[in-house]
């Protein structure tokens, strides 16, 4: 499959040259086109900010809802209908701060979709604000002593709460990433990549030298089913490593828990199930 | 002893009143079941403290000879279960009262205004059952022999209600209910009072339900196969029900992290392709309003259960009230038209809640049932609801490959395709968008699609249900009332017999049916009777009618209007 097939003619795009947002467009084409999920296979699902503009400058499905909630309709729209990829992504304000309560609970829920966060420790769309993974004295016009709040750190959390998938990466290397998020989406459960990026325009300290200097890659010896180990190489912040870090393949999804589907594959939104008589057997019931 | 109790109405109202915890809930649950098996019209309302354990709680059971569906104030018998409960209702008490209960509980009080306290050992009977947690079972046995049950329809019931239990229990019910039973027979005084003549053997073929069973079975009617919600009182019992359905109808049922949650689940299912509810109260609801804009501008259909209680805020949680009529009317920023049910009856519950599906798939719109506490606590047994000619109507298409989603048509709906189901790709945008439904800062093409949005308001008022006149069609005077007061404002003007008085009662309360502006000009007097303090439906109908309607009937404290109050504030209005 050619990534142009989920290339759109002439539109304008609303993101800065030289974003990180371009590459994690590109490499998110090619992992498609690898993996062959079509255009109509998928349904992208992102909130509000620069970063969720993605699903328009993409030919597919796409569910560009609100900010802060693009986890809860990709839930259910995997739900209703699991023959479909379901892909949700976002921004790290929007993912892990108006959404943060929904990241927390997706990871218990375990839907079998992707969130792809791109985080820039930064706020792009609102001009320069602090994020939730902005970085301790970081300074902006809100924040102008210099951000005290500790950053959230979505690989620990993931990996506190059990998540089925976790990893983080580094947009500025295309195959790396690409690697990454190629295992993320064929991952049965929830799975988290994170994408280090640089913001051009309101981020001056996390540039592209500092992401490379800041990053290392997990060694090939990393145990990603050790949660342990996960744990504590998320933890790190002098350097922060990159990959997966944490795999956990045994958990039931959500939509092997609901049971709908336990005798019928048929998606739920496509079946046309006669109620008629059950309803009438209910309501005797009452009687 | 003597047979001291003859009932000189066809209409009992029995009153229990007891902490949370002491079983009065069971012993509601047992005895309308039984009662309405035997042939009697029964009605049951409750209030109660949010409080799992002590308190003050009391249900009204009225068991009469014809259909009852209305709080009534009067008690005629009072079955007290703590040493409290005298005092709790002690208003409602007259010298028509009779006090059946635990000498110690009632002795102080006795003669209460001018009542008749009959002593019972309702516990000591329950200690040598086993233990005084089956007090609750030897009264409602009690209860049964007063209105001569036969002893076959409560054994198979008990020893089916009580079947997981195990053995011991049912065979300890079992006899609880049998001793009370032997009590309560000689209690009635049978040669003044012939409760056997008041029962109707087609009673024994009606359903009996409260509001939140008849909202569910609606929803199952209407083809709901996806609910998530967030529990808050009073609005839970429809995920409780929907939940114990979801094998046998293919429904996914998910309790979600929160209520803004809750509803973007609900309109991704809708995106997907189901037939999406979510069920809320008052603070929930609040929380989902950005939810129902997102509604309003992705098109997505959705159905919105607002069970309302007493706010602001937290306010009385378990309590009930009318006054968040206008927050399901703005509710949302932005302009998106909407459809608002208000049902009376557990009918109009069920039938407008299957409708309510239908009309939010046609116009891609989110529809609103308002509930609130006393509508969904309280039973009352119906005739079994009629399925013929009701439709799960399907608006879905297959898309094909120049399927744009937000196509501008004539009528404003556009043909809603879902991904999986076409050779067209489907996307939804939160933003102002273009017809394949990306974001777009054209502005003419903003001015087109709020016009499109706003033009299925043409359509949806040709779809409107009309308000439903009780009484004379000629009438000097016009009662308006909406939603759950149906039954007490019926009820009260039925004991008025006043000819030149009719009733005009709103199921659905926006938009309004065309015909209200002329129900309301030919009246001399209009009076509205809504629970709340600022009679958010008079507005409602200010605004849309021009009409005023000066003469008010508003209750607030967090309880349901009695029959006895509609009664006299109609009559002092109306002198």
């Amino acid at each position: 499959m050619n990534t142009q097939i989920y290339d759109r003619e002439g539109i304008d795009i609303a993101w800065c040259p030289g974003c990180g947002n371009y590459s994690i467009l590109k490499t998110l084409k090619m992992v498609l086109a690898e993996l062959g999920i079509g255009p109509r296979e998928l349904v992208l699902v992102s909130g509000i900010g620069q970063a969720a503009k993605i699903p328009h400058y993409f030919k597919t499905h796409f569910f560009n809802g609100l900010h802060g909630r693009a986890i809860p309709p990709a839930t259910a729209i995997k739900a209703v209908n699991p023959e479909l990829t379901v892909i949700a992504e976002s921004g790290d304000g929007d993912m892990y701060g108006e959404g943060g309560n929904h990241f927390i609970h997706a990871i218990r829920r375990n839907p079998d979709i992707t969130t792809i966060v791109h985080n820039n420790m930064v706020y792009g769309l609102t001009k320069g604000q602090a994020s939730p993974t902005s970085q301790l004295g970081f300074k902006t016009p809100v924040q102008v002593k210099g951000v005290f709040l500790e950053p959230f750190n979505p690989i620990a959390v993931a990996v506190a709460l059990d998540a089925s998938f976790v990893a983080r990466a580094y947009a500025g290397d295309i195959e790396q990433t690409k690697e990454i998020i190629k295992e993320a989406v064929t991952h049965k459960g929830f799975a988290l990549v994170d994408i280090f990026h640089p913001c051009v325009s309101f981020n001056k300290v996390n540039t592209h030298t500092w992401f490379k200097e800041h990053t290392y890659y997990l060694e090939d010896s990393h145990d990603s089913t050790d949660r342990m180990s996960a744990f504590q190489r998320a933890l790190e912040k002098e350097k922060f490593p990159l990959g997966i870090f944490y795999k956990n393949s045994d958990k039931v999804t959500f939509v092997e828990n609901v049971g709908v589907y336990s005798q019928d594959k048929t998606p739920l939104s496509l079946r046309d199930s006669e109620r008629v008589k059950k309803l009438n057997d209910l309501l005797e019931s009452k009687k | 002893m003597e047979s001291p109790i003859a009932l000189d109405k066809k209409d009992v109202s029995i009153v229990l009143c007891g902490q949370a915890g002491q079983g009065i809930q069971t012993v509601e649950r047992i005895l309308v079941r039984l009662l309405k098996l035997s042939g009697y019209h029964v009605f049951a309302t409750k209030e109660y403290m949010s409080r799992v354990r002590g308190g003050n709680n009391s249900t009204e059971i009225r068991v009469a000879s014809s259909r009852v569906s209305a709080f009534e104030d009067r008690i005629d018998i009072l079955i007290p279960f703590h040493e409290g409960a005298l005092k709790h209702v002690e208003r409602r008490i007259s010298h028509q009262s009779f006090i059946l209960g635990d000498e110690e509980m009632i002795s102080k009080d006795c003669q209460l205004n001018g009542s008749q306290c009959i002593p019972i050992p309702l516990s000591k009977i329950a200690s040598d059952v086993g233990g005084k947690i089956y007090a609750n079972i030897v009264a409602a046995g009690m209860v049964l022999g007063l209105f001569q049950v036969e002893q076959r329809i409560f054994t198979g019931f008990i020893t089916e209600y009580f079947a997981k239990k195990g053995e011991d229990i049912i065979k300890k019910n079992l006899e609880a209910i049998q001793k009370g039973w032997e009590i309560g027979k000689g209690l009635l005084d049978s040669e003044r009072t012939d409760v056997k003549s008041w029962r109707e053997s087609a009673v024994g073929e009606d359903i009996l339900l409260n509001g939140a069973e008849a909202i569910s079975l609606g929803a199952l009617a209407g083809g709901c196969n996806f609910l998530s919600s967030y529990p808050m009182s009073p609005s839970t019992g429809v995920m409780v029900f929907l939940s114990h359905q979801m094998n046998e109808f293919d429904i996914i049922v998910e309790q979600a992290e929160d209520e803004i949650s809750a509803i973007n689940m609900a309109l991704g299912a809708s995106y997907g392709g189901a037939r999406a509810m979510v069920t809320t109260s008052g603070g929930g609801f609040a929380l989902m309003t950005e939810g129902v804009s997102l509604s309003g501008m992705l098109e997505l259909p959705v159905v919105i259960h607002l069970a309302q209680r007493p706010g602001p805020a937290t306010g009385l949680p378990t309590r009930t009230e009318q006054a968040d009529l206008e927050l399901a009317l703005y509710s949302g920023h932005g302009e998106f038209p909407r459809i608002i049910f208000a049902p009376g009856k557990l009918e109009d519950a069920f039938s407008l809640t299957q409708r309510a599906f239908n009309l939010a798939d046609k116009f891609q719109i989110p529809v609103f049932i308002l509930t609130d506490q006393y509508f969904m606590d309280s039973y009352s047994n119906v005739p079994i609801f009629d399925l013929k000619g009701m439709k799960v109507e399907k608006y879905i298409v297959k898309s094909d490959k120049e399927y744009k989603r937000y196509e501008l048509t004539g009528t404003g709906i556009s043909p809603r395709a879902i991904p999986g189901f076409g050779e067209g790709l489907v996307g939804v945008d939160s933003d102002e968008h273009d017809q394949e439904a990306h974001i777009t800062e054209d502005l003419d093409l903003r001015g087109k699609m709020v016009e499109k949005r706003l033009r299925k308001l043409e359509s949806i008022k040709k779809d409107v249900l009309p308000p439903e006149l009780s009484g004379n069609r000629e009438y000097r005077i016009l009662i308006v009332g909406w939603g759950s007061t149906y039954g007490v404002i019926k009820e009260a003007l039925e004991k008025l017999d006043r000819k030149d008085i009719s009733f005009l009662h709103f199921k659905q309360v926006y938009p309004l049916h065309e015909e209200t502006k002329e129900y309301l000009k030919k009246a001399e007097k209009t009076i509205i009777v809504e629970n709340n303090a600022t009679s958010q439906f008079g507005k409602l109908i200010k605004l849309f009618t021009g009409m005023d309607i000066e003469t008010k009937i508003l209750k607030y404290n967090g309880l349901v209007f009695s029959v006895e109050e509609v009664l006299d504030k109609i009559r002092i209005h109306t002198q």
